[in-house]
């Protein structure tokens, strides 16, 4: 065959265009503040590794690399960080004093040491799996796995059944106190009533008013404060409470202006 | 075209992992660290694989995706109960073994 550009394989498009890419991913999942943006970042990368196996003729790891690592493995990381909350983002407080340029330089010497050890590492001609996989890469792959490393794959079955079985036990969750249940509950209050004289019935409504009855509106005692215990306290925490002299206001202005209009007409008639 | 860039591009992603895993404090990132470093040795062995035209390479790196992902299930059901009881993904907080 004939290339129109010589010298230029669809390899050495797919590595030249993808390895940057791949090197931003990394650089984004090691760097980003937001886990969510690590698992893009690595997202990105282990698709673009996919396209480089499959560059490297092995279209069995091409398929297996996006199935189970992108699909499986990524996605199990995207739930893992909504059961455990996406805002969990790094504080930017070092914890050991110089971690951070230690850590630069221990990378750049292991990256320097690495690339030295390697880059000229392979000083022959690539013998290519031509002739390793003449019945196609999967077949090939399958007669390897089920004859030479049919143990070790046995092993893998294995494997895989004792880490779901784990993480089923691990991720079960235990009570560690009993549950309270309905009679406890009224036990409860009607100690509560009897050591510190807690009202033992429901607690009161949340104010209704003719603008606003949500449930962040505190509602009114008799003589015009407000009752705490009508807002539900996870509400006052975030401070999500209607202020209630807002609310009592127009009512107040209606009224005051009802009188003077009252008061108007008894002067007229006077 | 030479192989022994695919060589180089393993090692600068062997490295940026082994950054990400001493840099980061949350968990889950220091784990995902892991998976890049797993995911550049098996970009090294499918280049050998191709290099020495032995399928043995590409055998290996299909047996680490299966160990990885094992452990990955594990790994994150260890988080998710260290989160359950200290309110925290940050390897920092989790101190108790601490000597």
């Amino acid at each position: 065959m004939t290339t129109l550009i010589p010298l230029v394989s669809a390899q050495a498009v797919a590595f030249w265009g993808l390895a940057p890419v791949m090197v931003i991913g990394a650089l984004i999942m090691v760097f980003a503040r937001k886990a969510v943006h690590s698992a893009l970042g690595l997202a990105m990368l282990m698709i673009c590794l996919a396209v480089q196996y499959a560059a490297l003729d092995a279209p069995f790891l091409f398929v297996v690399q996006i199935i189970v690592y992108t699909g499986a493995i990524l996605m199990l990381f995207l739930f893992v960080m909504m059961l455990v909350g996406v805002d969990a983002s790094d504080s930017l407080v070092e914890t050991i004093r110089g971690h951070r340029v230690l850590v630069l330089l221990a990378g750049l010497g292991l990256v320097m040491l690495l690339v030295a050890a390697v880059y000229q590492g392979l000083t022959t001609d690539p013998v290519g799996l031509t002739a390793a996989t003449q019945d196609g890469n999967v077949p090939s792959i399958a007669q390897l796995i089920f004859t030479r490393y049919v143990f070790p794959f046995e092993a893998t079955a294995a494997l895989l059944i004792t880490a779901a079985l784990g993480a089923m036990v691990l991720a079960h969750g235990e009570k560690l106190t009993k549950k309270v249940r309905q009679k406890e509950a009224i036990g409860l209050r009607m100690k509560a009533y009897a050591n510190t004289g807690a009202h033992p019935g429901a607690l009161p409504n949340s104010g209704v008013y003719a603008r606003n009855n949500a449930i962040g509106a505190p509602a009114l005692l008799p003589d015009g404060s407000i009752a705490e215990a009508s807002v539900s306290r996870p509400l006052a925490t975030r401070g999500a409470i209607v202020e209630a002299g807002d609310l009592v206001a127009p009512a107040h202005r209606t009224f005051a202006e009802i009188e003077a209009v009252h008061n108007g007409d008894v002067e007229d008639q006077a | 075209m030479n192989l022994n860039y695919y060589i180089v591009l393993s090692a600068i992603l062997f490295t940026l992992g082994v950054m990400g895993f001493l840099l980061r404090r949350n968990a889950i990132v220091a784990f995902m660290s892991i998976e890049l470093m797993l995911n550049a040795a098996n970009l090294a062995m499918v280049t050998f694989a191709l290099a020495h035209g032995s399928l043995d390479g590409q055998i290996a790196a299909f047996f680490v995706m299966i160990v990885a992902a094992a452990e990955v299930v594990v790994g994150l059901a260890i988080i998710v109960t260290i989160f359950r009881t200290r309110r925290s993904a940050s390897v920092d907080e989790a101190n108790l073994l601490k000597f």
